[in-house]
């Protein structure tokens, strides 16, 4: 099954050199907006080294929000998801393009692609 | 040569028409001339009195200033009533006008001759757009003819208002239900401090008049509702959704999908700001969107999360301007487009966003959303949340469990041997805390409950013979939300006597001491 990796320097590296086992690495930039970056440890922008590995071959949208759900949020995982998908009031942007345009959890990564998740604003 | 005739005829002038044709000629040479005349009133009282008689003269006109502004104002309020009740007239006759010949038109249409009806000072005023190739007079002309809706005069509504009276939008309505307070003044920049306490469509309603006396502004000072937003709504070509809260924007959306009108929508909590226009030439709904309200947890509000006032600002100077590329027919409005502003890293996002849903329950092809059921849907129970936001007032706690700010004075008095729990987050503990409060926000409470108990027992060892009792806790809050939490945590983790003290910092600073500063 999939198997992921983030950007923690020294796993980078640990993995990057395991050559044996045909990793996929997927470098993508993700960023939360909108109040979800607190559920992050309120870092905004995060560029992540996602692994796929030998098997699987390709990344999608439900892919990735299982990965981040696991590796990313640090806190009030219902205030990011509800099931399999994102919570109502959570815009979320593909390359700078509403995922709805794309497939929504059908939608295939691609290297260097930049992922933004946005909650509502309501307030003024 | 002109300078002295020009003078007199200026200040002679009573009234406003009379102002606007001694100022057509040669208003760049009347700045100057003004100013000059200033000098030399001051230089006269200088050179001719005392200081004292200078002194008192000054005040003396000073003071009679005041008077004149005031009745101006008031002359000005007057104006816009009236013209407000005109409109209504007109808008209940089946032709759109009323049938008496005396009453001036809206917007004055001086047949100038110049195959466009703007008069010398429109022409004057608005010279800087007349001079954009891409604006021209065209799109002043649809500016002064167009009618724009306005709901919410607070930070994104001020400089939209400001914006949309300054450009010469012919007829612009404000709908707000408030009331002006100190705590607005940072960012909601059409108030000024003379109006706190006043409504805030008052205020805004002055400001905008002081600005651009040629247009007409419609206040509302109401909350919009189901029961009253088809009737104010369709009177206006476009709406501005400038509130603060979720069930206002999906009654304003669909109220707008119902009417057919363009809604420019724009929200700001904390640095971030976002901005489109819904409904706009067969483009998505708010709904299309948002098909399902958030859960009020994800529902921020500036009154807790804070707000840097420029970030409304910001957005609310560019939903000005979509309504007034919306207005003129000119540009391309940002519509099935959003726009995302990140006021720390200085960075605008502009991203594609779905188009109209046919599945939309509003604006679906299938079955569009009627009046009835606009009237008759429940906004409030559909969010979770109420129109007109109050403080969140929770009651999670046996009574026994609690204690009011007076009772907690008593304690205080009496010294009995207590620790104060305070569970705000740490930057609120920083704005203002009570003396000896031990600071633990109540995202923290588990992991720092062992301090709790060492303070306890601190407080019992100071007090050495009388403990048995044990220590109590109390616990306090912003509002008295959180502390309730705080006990019930508190509570099932063994300190089963822990109190919270009801209405929190807030309710202290009202009860006890008016000194402590509220927030
Ligand atoms: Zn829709």
């Amino acid at each position: 099954m999939l198997q992921f990796l983030w950007n923690f320097d020294h796993e980078l590296h640990f993995y990057s050199v395991c050559k044996l086992c045909s990793f996929y690495n997927m470098q993508l930039t993700l960023e939360f907006g909108g109040g979800l970056e607190l559920l992050c440890n309120s870092v905004k922008i995060h560029n992540v080294n996602v692994e796929l590995q030998n098997g699987a071959e390709k990344l999608t949208m439900k892919d990735l929000l299982s990965w981040i759900r696991t590796n990313l949020i640090k806190e009030r995982p219902e205030m990011f998801m509800k099931g399999d998908t994102v919570r109502p009031g959570v815009l979320a942007l593909v390359n700078d393009c509403d995922w709805e345009l794309s497939g929504q959890l059908d939608t295939t990564l691609e290297e260097k692609d930049v992922v933004v998740f946005i909650s509502t604003l309501h307030g003024g | 040569m002109s300078e002295m005739t020009r003078l007199p005829l200026a200040s002679e002038t009573s009234t406003k028409a009379a102002k606007r044709r001694a100022l057509r000629p040669s208003l760049p040479y009347l700045k100057s001339s003004l100013l000059g005349s200033a000098f030399t009133l001051w230089d006269c009282y200088c050179d001719c009195d005392s200081m004292d008689h200078g002194g008192g003269e000054a005040s003396a006109i000073l003071r009679q200033l005041e008077d004149l502004k005031a009745s101006k104002s008031e002359i000005e309020r007057q104006i816009s009533a009236l013209e407000a009740r005109f409109q209504e007239i007109a808008l209940q006759q089946p032709n759109g006008s009323v049938s008496n010949g005396s009453c001036p038109p809206t917007i004055p249409s001086v047949g100038s001759g110049y195959g466009h009806d703007l008069s010398p000072q429109m022409i004057y005023r608005y010279s800087r757009h007349l001079l954009l190739p891409s604006f021209g007079v065209q799109g002043q002309s649809k500016l002064l003819k167009s009618s724009i809706l306005v709901v919410g005069a607070g930070g994104l509504g001020s400089p939209v208002l400001l914006y949309l009276a300054a450009s010469g939008v012919g007829r612009l309505g404000v709908v707000d239900h408030d009331v002006v307070e100190l705590n607005n003044m940072h960012r909601q920049i059409i108030h000024t401090e003379s109006f706190i306490g006043q409504p805030k469509v008052k205020s805004a309603a002055a400001a905008c008049h002081s600005i651009n006396s040629t247009i007409q502004v419609v206040e509302y000072q109401e909350p919009l509702r189901t029961s009253n937003a088809l009737e104010i709504m369709s009177k206006y070509d476009i709406i501005v959704d400038a509130t603060d809260n979720a069930p206002s924007r999906y009654m304003i959306n669909d109220c707008c999908v119902v009417l057919g009108k363009p809604l420019v929508s724009g929200a700001a909590v904390g640095l971030e700001g976002q901005l489109t226009v819904f409904n706009y030439n067969g483009g998505p709904c708010y709904r299309c969107l948002f098909p399902t309200p958030p859960p009020t947890t994800a529902c921020q509000r500036c009154s807790d999360a804070g707000v840097l006032g420029v970030v409304p600002g910001v957005i609310g100077c560019l939903q000005a301007l979509e309504a007034i590329k919306i207005a003129s027919a000119v540009g391309e409005p940002l519509s099935e487009r959003m726009l995302l502003f990140d006021a720390l890293s200085g960075r605008i996002r502009n991203v594609k966003i779905r188009g109209q849903s046919p599945q939309c329950v509003v604006c679906g092809v299938k079955a569009p959303f009627s009046k009835q059921q606009f009237q008759e849907f429940d906004y409030e129970n559909f969010t979770h949340s109420p129109l007109t936001p109050l403080p969140l007032k929770l009651n999670l706690l046996q009574p026994d469990s609690r204690i009011n700010s007076k009772e907690y004075k008593e304690k205080l008095v009496s010294g009995e041997a207590h620790v104060l729990v305070d569970v705000r987050p740490e930057h609120h503990f920083k704005i203002v805390s009570l003396p000896n409060s031990l600071n633990i926000p109540l995202s923290r409470l588990e992991a720092r409950l062992p301090e709790i108990t060492s303070a306890l027992k601190e407080k019992e060892d100071q007090r050495g013979t009388d403990s048995g009792s044990g220590g109590q806790v109390y616990v306090i809050c912003r509002r008295g939300n959180d502390s309730q939490r705080a006990v019930q945590y508190l509570q099932k983790m063994g300190f089963t006597s822990a109190k919270d003290i009801i209405g929190g910092l807030e309710g202290w600073a009202h009860e006890v001491d008016p000194n402590v500063p509220t927030y």
